[in-house]
């Protein structure tokens, strides 16, 4: 992948994007939003706020013609189906609120499945000893049946599967919410030492603001999504906002 | 990592795959089971007659003849006079000839007097000779030659003694204790129905039927069948035409191979319909099958969105399912192969018994090879529905909705 030979210095940079299910309105409409390598940032949405659709853009699970989706210096818009699919398991880790793992398979496949994607070459239990450390889980989670472990343990395992090829972006879905209130800070900072140690950039996004604290830059959807504001009633209609927001 | 997750995949819904597979695992067994015995009936047929160019014996259906004669299924109706048996064995164009004479029996056992030119010139699968096992040819009237599993079965050994009893079934019959037969020779295992019939001479059976051993001269005044091997089967039309237009007595005469083929258009019509059902059975079984996977798609939806987000292409997706598909049928098919090894072995002796067809364990043949493909064919082609679906899903669904 060419893109990394001149080290981008944005790991996300869109501009003039809008998506729109079938024919329906906007849901999203971005003037310009970007981040630098490296950085952690806290995204504050809620569901509906067009979050969901910002992060399948930035995972290249959709694409959308009208503007420019840059993601590692990479136009996922230009890539093939097939070649934006081995960008995302190479280059992308992702972390959802729940259901990150398969129930069915042990801890150690669910993490090799990952690898198996981003065509992975390596020292394999090495680099899942270092990752499990980092995230205070013993190997003895290994052999274990996803659904044996507890929420807590399963969402750092999540971790694990996210971080294991390495990527240099990792997109994080509300991770804490199925967490008790004392897990949550805990698993926040596990997280940000994981990223930190592997120079990973991190999008967080939560509607959880009491997690803001941990992380050097806050985002919000509402002011990267302008679509809200394009809606020809959204200053007449409170009661609609109120459920957008 | 692929078959991995398939397998691991099929094994979280155990219940509903393992009655998947005992279908598959049912119709394949009745798909396979009835090729095995269209196969070994037609193997078993056609190779317990050879090198005998014409049958003759009292006018009957072709059929018929062909199945009391050979088969010793079924009776004949009428019996034809020893005279005409002479006349035509002593024909130029014919190289030997064999008589048969049938109705008795021993032990359930059928009994056939013949003469000693049954062991020389009978012949079966491809024209090879029958072959004792132990001792001889007839050497005088009371003499009997055991087939291999009337010897095995009723445990006689050579020099043993046996008696006769008149009809064909069982001992309640007047049985003819005052001529006791001595067991002179053991053929070897022919896999055809020669093996469960006892031969003794005609002569003998003239004795048992009331002649006098000292005083008569012990020539049988009718048979009910015999065989001709002729010189050349260029004369086969015409020997038989001769005996057709017998005037002395009505005979009829037919070709092995002829008679043989009508069976064979008969059994067609019925193994048609055999296997059209079977394949409805399997093509059902099939349907059941990408039924099960695809009621899964909707708890699944999480599980492919998941594998999508972390790499998976479409085509990935598809081929998982169509393993999951195959993976069921492999199972099945091993079942099946299983289960009809074991129940070939078990309805073997039942068939012979019965039927007179001899199987030979299970066999994979061509046809069963090819049937087996096809079946996988059309399992790729059924489990393309949900495979397909679950392409579109993982299109469609993302983690992110909403």
């Amino acid at each position: 992948m060419n893109a990394f030979t001149t080290r981008p210095q944005l790991a996300i940079e869109v501009e003039q994007l809008r998506f729109a299910y079938r024919k329906g309105p906007a849901v999203l409409e971005v003037p310009y939003w970007s981040l630098p390598v490296g950085e952690q940032v806290f995204l504050r949405g809620r569901s509906g706020s067009g979050k969901s659709t910002l992060l399948n853009l930035l995972a290249g699970i959709l694409v959308t013609k009208s503007g420019s989706q840059k993601v590692l210096g990479q136009s996922l818009g230009e890539l093939s189906e097939r070649k934006r699919d081995r960008f995302r398991a190479k280059h992308i880790g992702v972390v959802f609120q729940r259901f990150n793992l398969i129930p069915y398979l042990s801890v150690e496949d669910n993490i090799r499945v990952a690898t198996h994607f981003a065509g992975f070459r390596g020292d394999f239990r090495g680099r899942v000893r270092e990752l499990l450390g980092g995230l205070c889980l013993g190997e003895e989670v290994l052999p274990k049946k996803v659904v044996h472990l507890s929420v807590g343990q399963q969402q750092r395992v999540a971790i694990v599967r996210a971080l294991i090829n390495e990527p240099e972006l990792l997109l994080v879905d509300e991770p804490t919410s199925a967490l008790d209130p004392e897990a949550r800070d805990a698993f926040v900072q596990l997280l940000m030492n994981a990223c930190e140690q592997k120079k990973c950039t991190l999008v967080f996004v939560s509607h959880d603001s009491s997690l803001e604290r941990h992380f050097p830059l806050v985002a919000d959807m509402r002011e990267i999504n302008i679509a809200w504001k394009l809606r020809p009633d959204w200053d007449t209609a409170p009661e609609a906002l109120a459920d957008v927001y | 990592m692929f078959i991995k997750l398939a397998w691991h995949s099929l094994m979280q819904r155990k219940g509903s795959v393992s009655l998947a597979v005992l279908s598959v695992a049912v119709s394949l067994i009745l798909v396979l089971g009835i090729e095995q015995l269209r196969s070994h009936t037609k193997s078993s047929f056609g190779r317990t007659v050879s090198g005998v160019d014409l049958i003759v014996g009292a006018p009957t259906g072709q059929l018929n003849l062909l199945l009391y004669s050979i088969f010793h299924i079924g009776n004949a109706s009428n019996r034809i006079s020893w005279e005409s048996y002479q006349e035509f064995a002593k024909l130029t164009q014919v190289n030997w000839a064999i008589p048969l004479s049938l109705g008795d029996s021993h032990q359930g056992y059928r009994v056939v007097g013949t003469s000693t030119g049954f062991l020389d010139h009978y012949r079966y699968r491809n024209k090879r000779p029958l072959e004792l096992s132990s001792g001889q040819n007839f050497v005088d009237a009371f003499s009997v030659i055991l087939g291999a599993e009337v010897a095995r079965e009723l445990d006689y050994q050579l020099d043993d003694s046996l008696t006769l009893a008149h009809g064909l079934v069982g001992t309640h019959f007047t049985e003819h204790d005052e001529n006791s037969f001595v067991v002179r020779g053991i053929l070897k295992p022919t896999g055809t129905p020669v093996d469960r019939v006892l031969y003794v001479s005609l002569a003998g059976l003239e004795a048992v039927h009331g002649a006098d051993v000292e005083h008569d001269d012990l020539v049988p005044d009718n048979i009910t069948a015999f065989l001709l091997g002729l010189n050349s089967p260029m004369a086969t039309f015409q020997v038989q035409r001769k005996i057709n237009e017998y005037s002395k007595e009505p005979l009829l005469a037919i070709l092995p191979g002829i008679a043989l083929s009508e069976l064979w258009q008969i059994l067609g019509g019925i193994e048609k319909i055999l296997f059209f059902v079977s394949a409805m059975v399997v093509l059902a079984a099939l349907l059941g099958l990408c039924i099960l996977l695809l009621s899964t798609m909707r708890e699944r939806r999480s599980e492919i969105a998941l594998l999508r987000t972390i790499g998976s292409g479409p085509l990935f997706l598809f081929l998982l399912i169509q393993a999951e598909a195959l993976l069921v049928l492999l199972l099945g098919a091993v079942i099946a192969v299983a289960g009809l090894i074991l129940g070939v072995w078990l309805v073997e002796p039942l068939l012979a018994d019965q039927f007179g067809v001899y199987l030979d364990g299970f066999s994979m043949g061509e046809h069963t090879i090819m049937l087996l493909g096809a079946v996988l064919v059309s399992t790729l082609i059924v489990a393309a529905i949900p495979a397909i679906s679950a392409c579109r899903q993982g299109l469609r669904d993302s983690h992110w909705v909403g």
